[in-house]
């Protein structure tokens, strides 16, 4: 199901994509015709539930992953590898344990010459409040400081884009709570295009311009939802309850515990 | 359409046993062979161009093993190691086991006991020959108290490192389920250690083989490493000294292996949460 | 791990030495009951090393077999760290280079020493070529095992900013293996250590396995044996320990969070 046409400059376009695992002669198939276009500096969310195919997805847009069928671009080229101009973000475990809080910043910035370095890695310890943990490594962080590097090191090399796989996955809820908020506020900055992959619908309707809802295994993106309130959301207003319960009605998910 | 999601659904599928799945995996062991004959080959090579006459090839080499075998000395050097080795690793076993799960449970023997441990553990066995010579005089005796040595220390510290990582959790549930200290002991401790004492008893099976040739060289005479050291002293026989090498190897191979998949029965892969 | 209450802080000190006095005391008495003319009493052993500390010999064997050591570990290391990284960075490689490794791994390397004495002659190359052998295989079979327990997600951050192989090996998999490796490097010391004895009691003239071992030949001094022997454990630990401290450097440390 094609996305609606958007306005803006399209970033990413993902067409016809199809992923099938082979392992000692079984195939699984985990994708099954995919179809988005993401316009650029939007925020997009996937979700679905753990396991279904949406980090897969994820893999193939960032270029770790080669699809059986179809094929992404961005900016009109071809995926064909990793690239330093989208870069993920995983869930705090994608740090380098044997560096600071500014070697990890300063790690994929090894082409700039040093001034330059080091001015960028002071704006990013700032712009993610980790002010006065330079020196510290990440073993003596708490979780969410963790999750800040993490986003901290991907913005350092100022990519177009981030990808986002469940990255408040291991945090607490209320930690949770803080960091949507940090997000929103970095990204309103940095303005890059950020995919957003998490099970948590709420999270999804808190962050997301429109969220993609796929189905499950073999999945392919059964709906997108546009989300137009603006932000700061009310977690409490109509709108947001119905566009929420949409989505858990897409899931085939009851209201009530 | 909406589509209900099943998210059991998404488990990983389990490894199919298939006829193209054990193809592949015999297809496997074809690139180690032929690079263990490539060595052969450029062995044989170098020695026949070389200029030392003494040292063999892998022909000459098994010249000699054909020779033991003649001599019916191949199996009775096999056994005699093999005894030896079994003697000193299954006392040390019953031993150090019992005593390091005591010391590993109790923190103040722990604390008593681990020091000296830590001073008996860096002198070699070998060191000890004097006293062994000493004290069980020239003969097998000695020789299975060398690996019996060798072995001892290695598993003590394995039991009393094993006792030390069962999460404190575990102990906990017992207790609260009511279990007295001996049923802690008998229906969580031992159940808990078992995957790294197998672990254990296994690398130190391959310390007490390495040290058994050592042991040997204390006027037995019997035995591979008896073997090594008499074909040398008593005629230059370097295509024994080889032979006896690569039987060496081959059988602390044999038992390394054996030893692996007794850890890999399923009663106690508990241990590892990932296939 | 027992109900028992927490032990005190002074009881880390007293137990041990309680523990050793009690042996001490166990190994004296049954001298004296044994009333045994060879096997040396505690008090015979220390003034064994104060005869050899006064001879001069004690600091220059230590210092040979220290040197033996040396030689032997770092040979080992500067081949078997390149060794074991390629293995591990090239699995297919190791799948067949490995099997040849695990049939020369229990070939004990006193079953070297006549090859060695064919190849070395009798000297001082010998042990250490002993002592090479015996430290190599812990080596690279640590850093194969380091290099392939590098968690995937730090190869794919690493190509995520743009490395290339050799970028990757440098910068990502070797810091990640580094704890492990260092394990290893411990193991081998301590291997070596004890190879460094049976090697020092064959083809050589100075050092402390030759100390073992000449003391008894040369006039059933068991006193000496046994000072030898302790001298031989008390360094095997310093070294073991004075390793051990490298594991407190911070871009290692958070690899060793599990031991305590």
């Amino acid at each position: 199901m094609l996305a609606e046409a958007v306005t803006l400059e399209t970033k990413l376009s993902a067409r016809n994509v199809h992923m099938t695992f082979t392992r000692d002669g079984k195939s699984t198939p985990v994708l099954n015709d995919v179809n988005v276009d993401v316009a650029k500096g939007e925020f997009l969310c996937i979700v679905g539930p753990s396991g279904c195919g949406k980090s897969t997805l994820l893999s193939a847009i960032g270029g770790f992953l080669a699809p059986t069928g179809g094929e992404v671009r961005i900016d009109g080229e071809t995926v064909r590898g990793p690239d330093p101009r989208r870069i993920f973000v995983f869930q705090e475990r994608g740090l380098f344990p044997w560096l600071t809080v500014e070697g990890n910043i300063e790690f994929g910035l090894f082409k700039l010459p040093k001034a330059e370095r080091l001015s960028r890695i002071a704006h990013y310890i700032k712009m993610v409040g980790l002010a006065g943990f330079e020196k510290a490594y990440p073993a003596e962080l708490s979780g969410g400081m963790k999750q800040r590097l993490e986003v901290a090191r991907a913005l350092a090399v100022k990519p177009d884009m981030l990808l986002l796989d469940e990255p408040f996955g291991a945090l607490d809820s209320i930690t949770r709570l803080i960091m949507r908020g940090e997000l929103l506020r970095i990204w309103r900055e940095e303005r890059n295009t950020v995919i957003f992959v998490t099970h948590d619908i709420d999270e999804a309707v808190q962050l997301a311009d429109r969220v993609a809802v796929m189905s499950g295994r073999p999945a392919n993106i059964q709906k997108i939802v546009k989300i137009d309130i603006a932000h700061p959301r009310d977690i409490s207003s109509p709108r947001y309850l119905e566009l929420r319960n949409g989505i858990l009605e897409q899931l085939g998910l009851a209201h009530q515990i | 359409m909406s589509h209900v999601v099943d998210s059991y659904y998404c488990r990983e599928l389990p490894r199919s046993d298939n006829l193209t799945f054990m193809l592949y995996r015999l297809g496997g062991w074809v690139r180690p062979i032929a690079f263990i004959a490539f060595l052969l080959v450029a062995w044989q090579f170098a020695v026949s161009r070389g200029s030392t006459r003494l040292l063999p090839g892998p022909l000459e080499t098994l010249g000699g093993i054909a020779d033991l075998v003649r001599h019916g000395l191949l199996l009775k050097y096999i056994t005699a190691s093999l005894f030896r080795v079994t003697w000193g690793f299954v006392l040390a076993a019953v031993l150090a086991i019992p005593l390091g799960l005591f010391i590993g449970w109790h923190r103040r023997a722990e604390m008593a006991f681990n020091p000296l441990i830590q001073i008996f553990r860096p002198i070699s066995p070998l060191a000890w020959i004097p006293i062994a010579i000493l004290w069980f005089g020239v003969g097998d005796l000695s020789s299975v108290f060398l690996i019996f040595l060798s072995c001892f220390f290695p598993l003590l510290l394995t039991a009393i490192n094993a006792v030390q990582r069962i999460p404190s959790v575990y102990v906990n549930a017992g207790r609260n389920f009511g279990l007295s200290e001996a049923g802690v002991v008998w229906r969580v401790l031992y159940p808990a250690v078992l995957p790294q004492l197998i672990t254990g008893l296994r690398i130190t099976l391959g310390v007490a083989w390495i040290v058994v040739v050592a042991a040997e060289m204390i006027a037995v005479n019997s035995g591979l490493g008896f073997l090594i050291v008499d074909a040398r002293n008593a005629g230059n026989r370097y295509d024994l000294v080889v032979a006896g090498m690569a039987i060496i190897g081959m059988i602390g191979l044999l038992l390394d292996n054996g030893m692996r998949s007794l850890e890999q029965s399923k009663s106690l892969r508990w241990d590892y949460s990932e296939e | 791990m027992s109900a028992l209450a927490q032990p005190r802080k002074w009881e880390q000190v007293f137990w041990p030495l309680l523990a050793a006095a009690l042996l001490l005391l166990l190994w004296n008495y049954s001298v004296v009951w044994t009333k045994t003319k060879v096997f040396p009493s505690p008090l015979a052993v220390e003034r064994g090393i104060a005869e050899l500390l006064g001879k001069g010999l004690m600091w220059a064997y230590i210092g040979d077999s220290l040197r033996r050591v040396a030689l032997g570990f770092c040979a080992a290391a500067i081949l078997g760290i390149p060794l074991g990284l390629t293995l591990g960075w090239y699995p297919r490689v190791n799948q067949v280079v490995n099997p040849v490794l695990q049939i020369l791994r229990p070939i004990s390397p006193i079953a070297w020493i006549p090859v060695a004495i064919l190849m070395f002659g009798v000297g001082e190359l010998t042990p250490v070529f002993l002592i090479f052998l015996a430290a190599l295989f812990p080596i690279v079979l640590s850093c194969v095992s380091g290099v392939s327990n590098v968690p995937a997600i730090y190869r794919r951050a690493g190509r995520n900013f743009g490395l290339t192989a050799p970028g990757l090996l440098a910068r990502v998999v070797f810091p990640a293996a580094l704890p492990q490796i260092l394990v290893g490097l411990r193991i081998a010391l301590g291997i070596a250590w004890l190879v460094m004895v049976a090697a020092e009691m064959i083809a050589v003239d100075s050092g402390l396995g030759y100390l073992v071992i000449d003391a008894r030949n040369s006039g059933k001094r068991y006193d000496l044996v046994v000072a030898a022997m302790l001298t031989i454990g008390l360094i095997g630990l310093a070294l073991d320990l004075g390793f051990r401290r490298l594991r407190d450097i911070r871009s290692v440390r958070w690899g060793f969070r599990d031991e305590s």
